[in-house]
């Protein structure tokens, strides 16, 4: 038992997960690498979703690495916090539209 | 002969000239009696740096990219550092610029000694730098000068500065010489610009481009050519200028309607205020780690050490304007050279001088005082 759950230098050490399977550590680095150059979407586009997404997810790792990332392609704060509340509104969003499916169950059990 | 205040003001005096009002994020380490102030003490720091994985000496890791230390190109910048009297005194300055910095201010003599120097080589650009060279008695002496031996002017001007009433028609006067102005804009909006370089700053900066735009700067002409120079407001790298570059022409257009010519994008060196921030918010390790992480081999052929030479307000050469604030001196045969004695040969077969910080200017794009390096 570890005494934290997250370990910051647990990121720098990321490529260390090949250890147990280089191949499939390559195929999925290749892969990560490929999805993060410029493409039709900007390289500061991907960071921003990567950074919404990490909020999603709750990656703290990723939060870290995105919000770095973001600011060396050239975003600032008020880039950054827009995209966090993408994340919020879209989480939001998803429970509230839920509640569809809690007013129809509610109209068939319902008299 | 210039003449300097016959009563420099005190260590601690950066209140004292209320002409050189400006806007301030810090003190200089200089008037605090920080540490950090002594060159060998920012060696000794960046060399107690110790990183897990990450390999941080500089030769080791260029002899492993096939560069086997670092050799001059010909030479093409002519870089004064005229002193470090600055009306700012922004967080990030790796001069340690300040008011109160009439301590290090260069003689006319030395002056006289850089233009004798500038005659034996094949520089095409003279570049003034500081603090802020503006502020300088003898600046207008020197581009003068410069231009009469039909070099082209850089001035590395921190904008704010054309706003203090001695330097009233200043951008007029510059424009008639052909001058290039590379101004400092950490970013295109107020909060990181204000960060880095106190309250204020960005409405000043803001003024004075307006100041340049209006004497014709930053509207494509090659003889009013308007430089923005962008460094991180923080510990991370710059972003790619190239990529950039239309946003800030777009966004300085549509909030201010103002105009510029190029975007460069540089990386911040630990180096003097800047080291003591990254060393004071704990982000020194990390920031090392990125810079060596970042290593860019692609970024070595273009680097300034190798175009440049550096002349400090004492007359000292330098590689470049970071090595010059650590002291290390160019001494190819042991002996620190000097501008009074300037030997062209001797420069040109000199080997570059390298420590840690220099990983700042290889990491990503590559950084400059000419922007990225790739």
């Amino acid at each position: 038992m570890t005494e934290h759950y997250y370990k910051p230098e647990h990121l720098a050490r990321f490529g260390d997960i090949s250890e147990g399977s280089p191949e499939l550590a390559r195929k999925f680095f290749d892969y990560y690498a490929a999805v993060f150059a410029p493409g039709a979407l900007t390289e500061r586009e991907k960071s921003l979703i990567a950074l919404a997404v990490a909020h999603t997810v709750q990656c703290p790792y990723c939060i870290d690495a995105y919000t770095t990332a973001s600011l060396e392609k050239g975003a600032d704060l008020e880039q950054m916090t827009e995209a966090v509340h993408v994340a919020c509104a879209i989480r939001g969003g998803a429970s509230l539209v839920h509640g569809m499916q809690m007013k129809e169950h509610e109209q068939k059990a319902g008299m | 002969m210039t003449t300097f205040p016959s009563k420099a003001p005190e260590a601690d005096g950066d209140e004292r000239d209320p002409s050189l009002a400006g806007p301030r994020s810090a003190k200089t380490l200089r008037s605090r009696h920080a540490p950090l102030s002594s060159p060998a003490a920012q060696l000794a720091k960046l060399e107690s740096v110790s990183i897990e994985g990450s390999a941080l000496d500089f030769e080791a890791v260029l002899a492993a990219a096939g560069t086997a230390g670092l050799h001059p190109a010909p030479l093409e910048v002519f870089q004064i550092n005229l002193g470090k009297l600055c009306n700012m005194t922004c967080r990030h300055c790796h001069v340690d610029a300040g008011p109160d910095r009439w301590d290090a201010m260069m003689t006319r003599d030395t002056i006289e000694a850089c233009l004798r120097a500038l005659a034996q080589t094949t520089a095409h650009t003279v570049d003034l730098t500081g603090g802020a060279p503006e502020l300088h008695p003898d600046f207008r002496y020197v581009v003068e000068q410069a231009v009469a031996r039909g070099k082209h002017v850089i001035d590395r001007c921190n904008l704010s500065v054309l706003l203090l009433p001695r330097n009233t028609g200043l951008v007029e006067w510059l424009g008639e010489r052909g001058v290039e102005i590379v101004a400092s804009l950490p970013h295109y909006r107020k909060r990181n610009t204000d960060a880095q370089r106190g309250d204020g700053a960005f409405e000043k900066s803001i003024e004075a481009l307006r100041l340049l735009n209006a004497g014709g700067y930053g509207q494509g002409n090659p003889k009013r050519m308007l430089t923005l120079m962008s460094n991180p407001a923080g510990a991370f790298l710059a972003a790619a200028q190239h990529s950039v570059e239309s946003e800030w022409k777009t966004a300085l257009q549509r909030e201010w309607g103002l105009s510029f010519d190029r975007l460069f994008a540089l990386n911040n060196m630990p180096i003097s205020r800047f080291l003591e921030w990254l060393v004071d918010s704990d982000n020194l390790e990390p920031y090392m780690a990125r810079l060596a992480q970042s290593f860019n081999p692609a970024a070595v052929a273009g680097l300034m050490c190798r175009n440049t030479i550096s002349i400090s307000w004492d007359g000292r050469l330098f590689d470049c304007d970071f090595n010059q604030m650590l002291e290390l001196d160019a001494a190819p045969d042991g002996r620190a050279m000097r501008v009074e004695s300037f030997d062209f040969a001797a420069w040109q077969s000199r080997r570059v001088v390298t420590r840690r910080h220099c990983f700042g200017c290889t990491a990503g794009a590559g950084s400059s005082c000419g922007g990225a390096t790739t």
